[in-house]
Order: C-alpha cells, then sequence, then structure tokens
C-alpha cells in the first residue's frame, strides 16, 4: 500500500504546498477558495479518521433549501455565502 | 476481464474510444443523455439528439459488436428554461420503446435551484408513470452534497418511486453512504479531476462494500478517460482483490441493477 500510494501522495502533497506558496506571491492568497482550501488542509493532521469525507464536507454548501436562481452553470469547488457568478465560471461536466 | 461501462457519454468520443474499450474487456456501454457543452435552443434539437442516442450511436458501437443503450431526460444544466423542458420532456415518450432505451437519465441537480427542482420532479413523474428505472446526477463540488440531500428527499417522497429501480451517481466519500442507507444504488465517476479517483473509489469499497455500486467512466467532451473502469481493476488486483471481487463489481453489478429493464440483454450472460 505505502511503496505503492507514497510517491504519488508526496507529489500531490508538494503541489498544494506550493499551489499556496503561488497564491501569496501573486498576491490573491485571500480568495475565498484559498482561504478554503488552507481550513480544509488543517483536517490532515487532526488526527481524526475520515479526512476525505470531512475535507469534503468542509468545502460543500451548508445550506439546506433551493436557491433562487442559478449564479451560472459552473460550481466553484468552494462554498461562500454570496457567491457572484462573475469571471470565476469555468466548466465542469 | 469483462466489464460494463454503465455511463459514458459516447456521441463525444472518437471511434478509436469505441476499439479500445472492447479491447480492455467493455461488453456493453449505456449512454445518459448529456448536456451538449452549451444550451439547444429548441425542441427539435433535442429531437435530433435523442435520435443520435438512440438510432446512430447505437450503430456505431455494433461496428465494434459492442451493445450500446441509452437514458433520455433533459440534463439539468438546461433546467432553468422551464417552458422549454416542458416541450422536451413532452416528446420523450416517443422514444421510451425504442430497443435501446434503458429509463429516464441522468436527471438531477446541478446548481441546486428551484427551476432545477421543478424539471427533477417532474422527470421522476415521467419515469415513474411509464416504470423506467432513473440515473440520477448529483451536482459539482460544493454543490455536492447540498443536492444530493435535495435529491434524496425528493425521490423519498415520491410513492411510485422504488428504490432499488434508482441509481444516483457522481457519489464521493461524503455522499455514499446516505444513498445506500436509503436503500439506492450508487455511482462513482472516475475522473482525472474531480469527482473520484481509482484509489478512492476502492477506499469507498472497502468501507461501504460492493453491494449496489457500479463505477463508470462518464467520459465525455471534457478531460475524462473512457478507460477509467478497467484501469481500476488494477487498483482492485494490486490490493489484493481476486478476479472474482473485480468481475463482481464492474461486470456483475451494473448488470444487475440494468437488467432490471427487459431491455438490457447481453447474450447468453446469467445475470450476476
Amino acid at each position: 500500500m505505502v511503496d505503492h500510494g507514497f510517491i504519488p501522495v508526496r507529489a500531490n502533497l508538494i503541489e498544494v504546498a506550493a499551489f499556496l506558496d503561488r497564491v501569496e506571491r501573486h498576491v490573491v492568497s485571500d480568495d475565498f477558495r484559498c482561504v478554503a482550501l488552507r481550513e480544509a488542509a488543517a483536517l490532515l493532521v487532526d488526527g481524526q479518521p475520515e479526512r476525505a469525507r470531512r475535507i469534503l464536507e468542509k468545502l460543500s454548501d451548508p445550506t439546506t433549501e433551493p436557491v433562487a436562481e442559478s449564479s451560472g452553470k459552473a460550481a466553484l469547488g468552494a462554498w461562500r455565502a454570496s457567491a457572484p457568478a462573475e469571471s470565476l465560471r469555468r466548466k465542469t461536466n | 476481464m469483462r466489464y460494463i461501462e454503465p455511463h459514458g457519454h459516447m456521441v463525444s468520443r472518437t471511434t478509436d474510444d469505441y476499439q479500445a474499450m472492447v479491447t480492455a474487456g467493455c461488453v456493453a456501454v449505456c449512454e445518459p443523455a448529456f448536456w451538449a457543452g452549451f444550451d439547444r435552443g429548441s425542441v427539435d434539437g433535442f429531437r435530433d439528439y435523442y435520435r443520435q442516442l438512440t438510432e446512430y450511436e447505437p450503430a456505431r458501437a455494433a461496428k465494434f459488436m459492442l451493445p450500446h443503450f441509452s437514458w433520455l431526460c433533459l440534463n439539468p444544466k438546461e433546467s432553468e428554461d422551464l417552458g422549454l423542458a416542458r416541450d422536451v420532456l413532452a416528446i420523450i415518450p416517443e422514444f421510451l420503446s425504442r430497443p435501446n432505451v434503458l429509463g429516464i437519465g441522468e436527471i438531477g441537480l446541478n446548481r441546486n435551484t428551484r427551476n432545477e427542482m421543478t424539471v427533477l420532479e417532474q422527470h421522476v413523474e415521467l419515469a415513474v408513470s411509464h416504470d423506467q428505472l432513473i440515473l440520477v446526477h448529483t451536482p459539482h463540488l460544493e454543490d455536492k452534497l447540498k443536492g444530493t440531500q435535495l435529491i434524496l428527499d425528493l425521490l423519498g417522497s415520491h410513492r411510485g418511486v422504488k428504490p432499488e429501480r434508482v441509481i444516483i451517481d457522481h457519489v464521493e466519500e461524503h455522499t455514499i453512504q446516505r444513498v445506500l442507507d436509503r436503500g439506492f444504488w450508487a455511482g462513482i465517476t472516475l475522473y482525472p479531476d474531480s469527482k473520484s479517483s481509482p484509489p478512492r473509489a476502492v477506499d469507498m469499497l472497502e468501507i461501504c462494500g460492493r453491494e449496489r455500486i457500479w463505477l463508470n467512466s462518464a467520459c465525455d467532451w471534457g478531460v475524462s478517460d473512457p478507460l477509467a473502469v478497467p484501469k481500476t481493476a488494477i487498483e482492485m488486483r494490486r490490493r489484493g482483490y481476486g478476479a472474482e471481487f473485480v468481475d463482481a463489481v464492474l461486470y456483475a453489478n451494473p448488470l444487475r441493477f440494468l437488467s432490471q429493464c427487459p431491455k438490457f440483454r447481453l447474450g447468453d450472460a446469467p445475470v450476476g
């Protein structure tokens, strides 16, 4: 398990670290998605199980009622209370 | 190895992909109706698409001796125009008796809007009234958890819905158990950048068991891999699971669900 999985996951972890460095260097680290990513990443080292499930929940819309109208066809990857559609739209399928 | 690709948008793929899938052991492919990447402008646009799914695409797959089945609906991404949605749903019954049509799908939610809920409800009513299987798409990313719960509540409140005849697709770690606990089937979609990877899919099988779960590639016009299902067999074998386990998940499970539609037949294959 570890022999096969460690190197790819090590690479992914460094990608996360480099991304967080990059958004700081480009002064966009206060973007709500970057904030959400840092908060979610904290769950990796809290010593509790089911990290994948809990990170997915952390990044999810916590509301329960349907919204009045769509803010665009594509989700953004992290939730914020009143996400405008603007230029953040991207394709997901 | 044999496997069923229960969710692939083959109209978006090249003929080379059919060849590769058959070479890898694919014995049937099922194609839910999908968003074209732009909003279709008329009912006739949908009529032509349904003809493609029920006439042209099965013929293309047949060149590689691959049975092709389809699901019909208006995709949730196109649910905001309630007038168009109503008119499109009205033509779907014309196609339900076609020999490769398995049911209504992939219906569901995209951004969890009221209009999407309205059109989802209409689709469910259409499926129940025509005794069709149902394939449900769950939303992406931050919308998935809420959307899945809305879908489960809507389906659960309809007295005509039989959970064993409904598969809720694109589950992830935070939604799979909710789906299974309500008696529905769950689909795990294998995508390079979102949904699930092969290792995560096998994790979910280890945690939740292998009953009422299928795996699919949902390959389409975006970044996706039509061979994601057989590649996941490699991950299973790497962890020590034998051929029986692989066959149960990648072949027998989808066969069991899809065979609830009498039109889904694979020659002499027994229902696993």
